[in-house]
């Protein structure tokens, strides 16, 4: 992965520096608080309900081993001894006394890493897919331009007020797993007719109350421009996108009024200027990057390991686990194993100091002490031998982090809500923990096979109900709490956003409208298909019928 | 107000006229309105002029004129409207305007970095406190990833002149 070198170093140890004195102006009353506030969301550091919440950056999701042990001392020193991973691929710490951040982030940046851009109008944390590097439908490893990116984003003077937060993400393979048509701009990584390896570029496209699936707006864009053409949209962007309204401002809304190809026009005008600018990146620079994204040293095995297969029938909870948290590795003989962060009945993302630190020794010992975090809010190791797989699982155990459900029902999303963010109208977590309750039984899960529920609080969305196969949007119906429910959404390649089933249910029967929501699925479902490919063949009528017919 | 050169408390030798102002002898920025509907007149003054433009006018409006101006003034109606950032960038990079890029309104020393960065190199500041706190502002963050319209060598760069180690 990535290493710092002296200029990483230095500009990360200065904005400490920066940092320890706005705080210390703010504890002297040189700064209100409203004068201190564009200070520290410059810096991650958010004011919700009960106190404080620091959003540390992950780049690209990525953490090697030493980071995640300190990630677990920040827990365990500074917060309540537990964290939480994010569907932006961060961590947040949700219990830092103010005048203790200063001494957080210099304690990160022993370890390269910072709470830069986790907040505020600016380029935030750039995304991409966990399985990078080991994903056998990979063109390149994107995280090399996740990098690039990072360090031109980083507190580019041009676009820190952007009329509103900007997010990237970069995927390298066919399959998306990282939700690039729902991102401000999205890359795709593709050849074109010469064989040539660059970028799709998707843009506008986002959740919150106004979900927007992404435009391509280049077919191709070749890896040397990658800098100057997301300078052309940001310019163009920074320029005209809305400033009035709060709601409106984002890309998504600007690229829709103007139209894509008034859009296009604007950018590739821009870009013309710029395009054999400084901008440019040189072929080194890109292999410099690379070097530092290399594979491991991989052993040559077979791909049939036979202590695997031993393992797999003696043991039947391993074998469950290996059939849902257990992935292809373009690499033979070895596998890619996702770790949930989603155990029966607890808050999905978070986890505990003891668990960050066991996840760091198992890295250590089986996957080259590389540590992903994904967007769904679990963990993955990506270098994984197979013949390793077995005492991994068993590690896993003692820790309480071996939960075989990774894709299944009960690998939720779920946003803060009621219980922490004071935006939200409506609990989320623990209709989470209700919902995982109800379906606890995993062969049933299986039974229902993969399927993705997500939760948000309020119409901003973050977590992502748009694109759930099951959405659940918290509502306020006059002071009690409601959920809407959108069915068919979905955040691969064929990105959709799912539709309102019809009135909202209470509190108290969600969890009822959920499972019959999902015996109708099974009703219905046939030979080989997965949710989403019931839903547009049987449309919403079915469920419709189940959830008011009785009711 | 106090304005910043060079990093200084310097005099302000520039009278910014409101559209109903009469017209005074010196040098005087006028409003963008202004300039286009007295255009002829202002340019018989002879004296040396500069235009204010709004946060929703870009300098793209004046390409053509901009060798007529000694100063633009690029107006910040909050911090964190951030449009003059690119503003600056284009009449830097683009229009190679060679002339002094005020920037006038919410300006505060926490964003004087990155409107250095983009080309500005004039500051009409709240206080004088603002100017005590100058260099401090604009050295705090020494490395930069990006190039800008200013001299600082992006870390790209300096990589790249290293020595092999
Ligand atoms: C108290 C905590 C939080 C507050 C006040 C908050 C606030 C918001 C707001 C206002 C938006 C809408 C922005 C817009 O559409 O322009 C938003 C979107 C979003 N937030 Fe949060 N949020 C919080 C916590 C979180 C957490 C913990 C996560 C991740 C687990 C998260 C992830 C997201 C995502 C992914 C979006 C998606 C919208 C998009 O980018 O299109 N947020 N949030
Ligand atoms: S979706 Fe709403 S309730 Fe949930 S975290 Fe975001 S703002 Fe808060």
């Amino acid at each position: 992965m990535y290493r710092y070198d002296e200029f990483d170093h230095t500009l990360v140890n200065e904005r400490v520096h920066q940092f320890r004195d706005q705080v210390e102006r703010r504890l002297s009353g040189e700064l209100t608080e409203d004068q201190f506030k564009p200070l520290r969301l410059m810096n991650g550091l958010y004011l919700q309900l009960h106190a404080y919440m620091l959003r540390v950056a992950v780049p690209y999701g990525t953490l090697s081993s030493t980071q995640m042990r300190k990630l677990a001392y920040v827990a365990r020193r500074y917060d309540k001894g537990y964290g939480h991973f994010t569907t932006r691929q961060n961590i947040q710490f949700n219990w830092p006394k103010l005048e203790e951040t200063p001494d957080i982030l210099a304690d990160l940046a022993e370890v390269e890493m910072h709470a830069i851009q986790t907040s505020g109008n600016c380029i935030r944390n750039t995304t991409s897919d966990q399985f990078a590097g080991a994903a056998a439908d990979e063109i390149e490893d994107p995280r090399v331009y996740c990098e690039i990116i990072r360090q031109w984003s980083t507190l580019h003077p041009e676009f820190t007020f952007l009329p509103r937060k900007f997010k990237i993400a970069v995927t390298g393979a066919d399959h998306d797993r990282a939700a690039v048509r729902v991102h401000d701009i999205g890359l795709q990584m593709c050849r074109n007719e010469a064989g040539e390896v660059g970028f799709e570029v998707v843009v506008g496209g986002g959740l919150g109350r106004t979900p927007v699936i992404g435009q391509t707006i280049r077919e191709f864009l070749p890896k040397q421009h990658l800098l100057s053409y997301l300078e052309a949209i940001l310019r163009v962007y920074n320029q005209l996108g809305r400033r009035d309204n709060l709601y409106k401002a984002r890309i998504k809304i600007l690229v829709r009024s103007e139209g894509i190809e008034s859009f296009r026009n604007l950018v590739e005008e821009e870009w013309s200027h710029i395009k054999e600018s400084a901008l440019q990146l040189p072929l080194d620079e890109i292999a410099r990057i690379e070097n530092y994204f290399s594979p491991p040293r991989y052993e040559r095995l077979d791909d049939t390991v036979r202590e695997l297969e031993v393992k797999r029938f003696e043991d039947r909870d391993f074998a469950s686990w290996v059939r849902t948290n257990v992935s292809t590795h373009k690499q033979p003989g070895y596998a890619v194993a996702t770790i949930s962060l989603k155990p029966t009945g607890k808050p999905p993302g978070d986890a505990s100091a003891w668990q960050m630190d066991a996840v760091a020794d198992l890295a250590e010992s089986y996957s080259h002490s590389e540590i992903r975090v994904t967007h769904e809010q679990n963990l993955v190791l990506a270098h994984v031998k197979k013949a390793d797989l077995y005492a991994l699982w068993s590690g896993l155990r003692d820790v309480e982090l071996a939960t075989p459900n990774a894709g299944l029902l009960s690998d939720m999303i779920a946003c803060p809500g009621l219980d922490y963010c004071n935006l939200a109208n409506a609990r989320s977590i623990p209709v989470a923990q209700r919902i995982s309750e109800r379906f606890s039984d995993l062969e049933r899960q299986h039974d229902i096979g993969g399927l993705k529920i997500k939760i948000s609080g309020c119409i901003n969305a973050c977590g992502h109900h748009h694109v759930g196969h099951i959405g659940l949007l918290g509502v306020d119906k006059k002071g009690e709490e409601f959920y809407q429910i959108t069915l068919g959404g979905s955040a691969d390649e064929n990105t959709a956003i799912g539709k309102i089933v019809g009135p909202a249910f209470s509190y108290d029967d969600v969890v009822d409208a959920v499972e019959d929501i999902v015996d109708t699925y099974l009703e219905y479902r046939s030979d080989g298909e997965e949710f989403s490919d019931t839903f547009r063949r049987v449309g919403l009528a079915p469920f419709k019928e189940k959830l008011y017919a009785a009711h | 107000m106090p304005l910043i050169k060079e990093g200084v408390l310097a005099e302000d030798s520039w009278q910014a006229l409101a559209d109903e102002d009469e017209l005074v002898e010196g040098p005087i920025v006028v409003t963008l309105d202004r300039w286009q509907s007295e255009r002829e007149a202002l340019l018989s003054r002879n004296t040396p002029i500069g235009v204010r433009l709004k946060s929703d006018q870009t300098p793209a409006l004046l390409a053509d004129d901009l060798d007529r101006f000694a100063v633009v003034a690029l107006e910040f109606p909050k911090f964190n409207d951030g449009r003059a950032y690119s503003y600056a960038r284009l009449l830097r990079d683009r229009y190679a305007f060679k002339g002094e890029v005020r920037a006038v309104g919410n300006v505060l020393r926490d964003q004087f970095l990155l409107m250095q960065r983009c080309g500005f190199d004039a500051f009409e500041v709240a206080n004088e406190a603002a100017a005590a706190a100058w260099e401090k502002a604009i050295s705090e963050i020494s490395v930069t990833y990006q190039p800008g319209a200013d001299a600082r060598r992006p870390a790209l760069a300096l990589r790249r002149n290293r020595p092999a180690a």
